[in-house]
Formats: C-alpha cells, structure tokens, sequence
C-alpha cells in the first residue's frame, strides 16, 4: 500500500485552490467535474510532482460531522495538516507579506521549529522546519 | 492562548527540559547532513559533541525518532536521488553519496524507494526529456 493522497475540508473549492495554489504555491493536478457542482480537485508540491497528492474535499458542505469536527478544531487552534518547509522563517516573512495569518509564529520545539496558519477554508495548517 | 498552544507548552516543559541536550543532538545531525558522503562511523559523530556512543544513538532516537545511521542512510538515499535526476550514473552517484558498496546501495535504494536506481534514472531522464520536448 502507498501514501497518495491527504484530504484538506474545505467550505469552498474554488478559493481553496487559489489561497493553495497563489499563496501556498502548490500545482494543480486534477480537476475532475463531479456531482452538484463538485470537483475531485487534488494538488502537487512543485518539487514533488509525482509525490502525495492533496485533496480540497468539499466534505464539510455534505457531511454535517466534518464540519463540526472542522469548527472544533479551528476553534482550539489544532491543526490536523502539516506541510514540510526548509525555512521556517523566510516561509513565515513570505506569507505574511501575502497576508496570511498565524496564530503561532515560528517557535522551536525540540529538534523542530513549526508555525500555524488559518487556510482561510476552515482550516489551521502547521509548517514545520526540521533542525 | 489557544488549546493547541497550550498543550504545546505543556508537552515542549515535558519532553524537551534539556535545551543544551537538544542543541548538542541538532549539531550531530547537521554534522551528518554536510558529511554525508564521507566515511561516518559512531565513534567520529560521538567526537562531534563528546557525547559517547551508546548514549548518542539513545538520545538521536529520541530526539528525532530514528538513529544516527538510520538518517544517515536516509540522507545518502535521498542526495542519490538528486544526482540520478541529473543523469549521473548509478555507480557514481553510489560513490558521490558515501556508500561503498554498489550492491548493499541498490539494495537500499529499492527497499528506500521501491525502485532500484537503474529504474528511478531511467524514469527522472524519460520525464525530463518529456518537459524538455514540450
């Protein structure tokens, strides 16, 4: 079995993609049309192109659980996805300047230094710089 | 102060008291990171920050949840990587890396990556003349 595909909730496909792909810069995939106006819509890392893929799963407009379990977790700062940086703090100044917002800046923790952002989509994202 | 954070501050007063500890393993790993493709043995990264072998393996495992030669074997296989990306040979970039054997590096590069080198190469190059062609 193999790691393919990490699924991120998000309220509205569309701005997911561009707060993933224009701020984050991540690549674009797949876009497949479903059901309802839904799209299977997955991304790559730049670097990684034939890495995991990330799936902007419109689960919480479906599937009331999800959300509440989204809210819960925007609500107690977790963050449930965590993206891999090689520096922590030119990735926090550049994101800033994008107006992206942290709820934790970039603070050592053991052999880590990690940070939290609000994906604007209903999620809490956590970057991490291994030292 | 948010829940998250709080159980941080909790968990980082828990498991990571000793900073002087915690610098000293970093400093080892990132002795490992830029002497990768020499010949590392413990008894040299023990010298790094005078900490003795036994208890360098210990604390590298608990600090970053794998040992001293397990990341090491990581960081040749992932550097080995790059050079078959660019189309240096299996053999050299075996050698490049550190390994001093060809066998026992295809041998871990299949176990690493579910590919022996000779494939990865072929597939990095077919892809890169792809982007090239079009």
């Amino acid at each position: 079995m193999k790691v393919t595909l990490i699924s991120i909730p998000v309220r509205d496909q569309e701005q997911a993609l561009q707060f993933y792909t224009e701020k984050l810069g991540f690549i674009k995939k797949l876009d497949t049309p479903m059901e309802g106006g839904n799209r299977w819509l997955t991304l790559v890392s730049p670097e990684w192109q034939d890495g995991p893929e990330l799936l902007l799963e419109p689960a919480p407009n479906h599937f009331e659980p999800c959300k509440v379990f989204q809210d819960a977790l925007m609500e107690a700062g977790f963050p449930y996805t965590q993206f891999d940086v090689d520096n922590i703090d030119s990735e926090y100044e550049r994101l800033t300047k994008l107006d992206v917002e942290f709820s934790v800046k970039p603070t050592q923790m053991g052999t880590v230094k990690f940070a939290v952002f609000n994906d604007t989509c209903g999620n809490n994202i956590q970057l991490v710089e291994k030292l | 102060m948010t829940f998250y954070e709080r159980k941080l501050k909790r968990l980082n007063e828990v498991l990571y008291k000793n900073q002087s500890q915690i610098d000293a393993i970093i400093d080892v790993k990132n002795y490992i990171d830029c002497n990768y493709e020499t010949d590392l043995n413990l008894d040299l990264l023990s010298k790094v920050r005078f900490i003795s072998k036994y208890h360098l393996i210990r604390l590298f495992k608990k600090y970053y949840g794998l040992t001293p030669r397990q990341h090491l074997i990581d960081k040749r296989i992932q550097k080995s990587k790059e050079h078959l990306t660019k189309g240096i040979t299996v053999t050299e970039a075996c050698f490049f890396v550190g390994f001093s054997s060809l066998s026992s590096f295809s041998a871990l590069f299949k176990t690493k990556t579910g590919k022996t080198p000779s494939q990865f190469r072929k597939e990095q190059l077919s892809r890169n003349d792809l982007v090239y062609d079009s």
